[in-house]
């Protein structure tokens, strides 16, 4: 694996958008190419040198291409989008859409990331250190199509519309989240460590959330069925286990509804 | 204004009867010329290049408040595919509900040049001609809808052919209306109760008519008034297996009315997006009915129709027929906008994604093109796709490749999952027939002008008519491949709408300076009708009727057919 440094220059005066900051875009180029890839900030086209220093070299491919990313990138968007292989270590907090439409491959956050982290994401691992905005694992507004596949881990905390539209993958989350969360969900699971708010699972067709914390409200669309033991994310423990959203239509699998399950651990 | 002389290209104009022979088309003053009538043209060379006369789309939903409703809604459908503005171009996005401005663009690029919105409720139709205003380069109309509108209902329970005409002429000059469109007749009325009109003689609640009656006094209202244009309709019972018997029953609904128009048009109903209308069986057992639609319109001069064939695409279903959208949210589970326009109509807007691995989708594509291959008379059947309910109007090329191609055909075959199963349901695997240019140049332009009653401008090649003329990069001389019929037909090397260049080897050239058709039906005095008309407003409308007319701004460049229809 071949390693490309950027350590940012100058900050951009509004937003910069650098979907080009990926293994695919990088992959077979030298530090020279690199930095005529296009950014842009609002309606205007920039070079990425215009904004990073770059050294080193990309691998052949973007399996063989690891990217370090230095500086303040809290204005930077859309770092890693669509990536499908490589790796991707952002040292500082990011801006929005942190490996949206990813396909492959890691990206690491050490810092926190805005909203729309992992948006539509298909595959590979984002592991954000810090916290997490809004929309982390949801839909592109007004799309259907969710979270697909892939992991998310965030060590702290995240926003509110928590995988919206998910249909599959994981997400774990070590701290609290906000409101919202697998609203219209049809696959996947979200694990979180901490608190919880409400509107968990509203519209929820299919898929899992587990709670270790606390819930302030339930929806009253989800049932308590009975208390389970579950072996969640390397913990043990017993949950009490709701199905829901009971408002919602459900595919049956050999004569029995298959509903969409919510596991709150109690406390022993 | 300019003088051009497009020189030497492959000339195919139903018009004037040319069959691909090599010939000169000049443009003088917004017209075709006599080449004899040009003094120092701007010469074109369309040596091994094909020529037509600009395309025209009969039916498409492009511009008005449910077209707007598909755009807001489905942010996702502009994702990744919007272009920043550059030179003359103006910026634009969006695939299956585009833009105006890529609406106009985009057809500009297909050779398209006149583009009829088919559903207006009149009651926005103020913001359907605000549309229609940014839509650059195309001429367009719109067809306000009448098969659910009070007032029709009242009048045709009695039979008041005199009263519905009165009506028509007063709403189509309200609102700048081209036509007189129906959309599943009586069924959006029901919907209001939560019903609909499955067949021709299920009543509609409360008003205690008929589709049947609806269909056929509006087609006698229509020949009263001898309007440029027939009655357009999107019969009951869309989508449903089994739903061609209904069509039937509706195209037997013209026996015996002949058409008075002094337009040219031949038919007294224009069925649209047939494809939506063909379907036999039950079920999952649903299979294709064309030919016994085609056998009934290949035999009745006095029906048009145009296809809507389903492209395999994701986008964007919308209709005026509110329970059938209902229907298919309850079928894709996707999002679901529903509207209720007051006295006149509804609406529902619903994404759908036409698959190749299901296998209804794959016998709705076979449906669609049977209709075509089947047609004798190309000049009654038009190539559309129900923009955008059964595919992106973008898709047309691909269209044209699939009907001139059994090549093109046999590559879908292959890509389906179901591949066996569909060929089981359809007949469109048997069939080897491949049209021709000059078919689709008449399925494409001299038909449906002709439909339209507009053949005195559109459609053709000969002198006198608008100087609407395309230019493709397509050698029919020349061994192709079925893909190069549509990279060709997608992106016209030149196109010329009324004498003005708009695309300039590929690049769109000029805004052009579009126009607003809508027919001036002058019928005599009715003051019953006016009476109702002010009742209706004070006691049912949240507007009053000042605010109700399409007036000065909204109609920037109005082209007014005038129609005396006194007596
Ligand atoms: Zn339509």
């Amino acid at each position: 694996m071949e390693t490309v440094t950027l350590t940012i220059k100058s900050q951009p005066g509004l937003f910069l958008e650098a979907d080009s900051i990926t293994p695919d875009a990088f992959a077979g180029k030298k530090a020279e190419e690199i930095v005529d890839l296009p950014v842009y900030v609002g309606r205007e086209q920039f070079r990425l040198g215009d904004f990073f220093e770059v050294s080193g070299r990309a691998g052949a491919t973007p399996a063989e291409t690891k990217i370090v990313v230095n500086g303040d990138l809290s204005r930077v968007k859309y770092i890693g989008m669509k990536m499908t292989a490589g790796e991707i270590v952002a040292n500082s907090n990011a801006d929005m859409y942190v490996g949206a439409w990813m396909q492959g491959g890691k990206i690491t956050v050490n810092g926190n990331v805005d909203a729309f982290a992992g948006t539509g994401m298909k595959g590979g691992e984002i592991a954000i250190k810090g916290n997490a905005g809004n929309y982390l694992g949801a839909a592109y507004r007004g799309d259907w199509r969710g979270m697909a596949g892939g992991k998310i881990s965030v060590g702290g905390n995240a926003g509110s519309d928590l995988g919206t539209f998910m249909n599959g993958g994981e997400i774990v989350v070590g701290g609290d989240v906000d409101v919202h969360v697998a609203t219209h969900a049809e696959g996947g699971k979200i694990v979180i460590k901490g608190n919880a708010k409400s509107r968990l699972g509203g519209q929820m067709v299919e898929g899992e959330i587990y709670v270790f914390g606390n819930i302030d409200t339930m929806m009253p669309g989800f049932a308590y069925r009975q208390d389970v033991d579950v072996d969640v994310d390397g913990i043990k423990g017993r949950f009490a286990l709701y199905e829901g959203d009971l408002g919602e239509r459900h595919r049956k699998r050999k004569g029995q509804a298959i509903y969409a399950r919510l596991y709150q651990r109690i406390n022993a | 204004m300019a003088e051009f002389l497009i020189k030497n290209g492959f000339v195919f104009d139903p018009v004037l009867g040319i069959k691909g022979d090599v010939a000169d088309v000049a443009i003088k003053d917004g017209k075709i010329v006599e080449t004899s009538a040009l003094r120092s043209p701007k010469v074109i060379d369309a040596t091994g290049k094909t020529v037509m006369a600009g395309g025209v789309d009969i039916h498409a939903h492009v511009a008005g408040p449910k077209v707007n409703i598909g755009r807001n809604f489905r942010p996702e459908d502009k994702l990744f595919n919007c272009t920043a503005g550059h030179g003359i171009e103006r910026m634009q996005g969006g695939f299956s509900v585009p833009t105006t401005i890529r609406t106009g663009y985009n057809y500009a690029h297909m050779g398209y040049t006149t583009v009829m919105e088919a559903a207006m409720p009149p009651l926005y139709a103020r913001h359907t001609h605000e549309e229609m205003r940014d839509t650059p380069i195309l001429d367009q109309g719109a067809y306000p809808v009448f098969g659910n509108n009070w007032f029709v209902l009242e009048y045709l329970k009695n039979h008041e052919i005199e009263n519905t005409a009165a009506y028509i002429a007063w709403l189509l000059r309200a609102t700048k209306g081209y036509a007189v469109k129906v959309v599943n007749p009586g069924g959006t009325e029901a919907w209001g109760w939560g019903l609909n009109c499955e067949n021709v003689h299920d009543p509609v609640p409360y008003f205690d008519i008929t589709p049947a009656q609806i269909i056929k006094g509006l087609i006698e209202a229509n020949e009263y008034l001898g309007l440029p244009h027939s009655m357009h309709m999107h019969a009951n019972n869309l989508g449903t297996p089994g739903n061609y018997t209904t069509t039937l029953d509706s195209f037997k609904l013209s026996e015996g009315i002949k058409p008075n128009s002094k337009f040219g048009r031949a038919q007294v109903m224009h069925h649209t997006h047939v494809q939506f209308h063909s379907y036999g069986g039950e079920g999952f057992n649903f299979e294709s009915k064309a030919p016994e639609i085609m056998d009934y319109v290949n035999t009745h001069d006095n029906i048009t129709i145009d296809l809507g064939c389903v492209t395999l695409d994701e986008t964007t279903t919308m209709t005026a027929d509110g329970p059938f959208e209902h229907h298919l949210t309850e079928l894709n589970h996707l999002k679901w906008a529903n509207a209720d326009v007051e006295l006149e109509t509804g609406s529902g807007v619903v994404p759908f994604v036409y698959s190749a691995n299901n296998k209804a989708n794959a016998i709705q594509w076979c449906i669609g093109l049977e209709l075509g291959l089947l047609a004798k008379d190309p000049m009654r059947v038009f190539l559309t796709t129900d923009h955008p309910n059964a595919g992106p109007f973008i898709r047309y090329p691909r269209i044209m490749k699939w009907l001139m191609s059994q090549e093109a055909r046999d590559q879908q075959f292959d890509a389906f999952k179901h591949k066996d199963k569909v060929i089981e349901a359809t007949n469109l695997a048997g069939m080897d027939r491949e049209l021709s240019l000059y078919e689709i140049a008449q399925m494409t332009r001299a038909g449906p002008a002709k439909a339209l009653g507009l053949s005195h401008m559109y459609g053709g090649l000969a002198p006198g008519l608008d100087g609407d003329v395309a230019v493709y990069d397509f050698n029919p001389n020349e061994p192709y491949a079925p893909d190069d019929i549509e990279k060709a037909f997608l992106n016209a090397k030149h196109l010329f709408k009324s004498g003005v260049q708009v695309i300039s080897d590929h690049e769109i050239a000029s805004n052009g300076n579009k126009r607003t058709l809508w027919v001036n039906a002058r019928a005599n005095e009715n003051p019953q009708v006016m009476r109702d008309i002010k009742e209706k407003f004070l006691r049912y409308y949240t507007v009053t009727l000042n605010n109700y007319e399409v007036t000065g701004h909204y109609l920037r460049n109005p082209h007014v057919i005038e129609v005396d229809a006194t007596q």
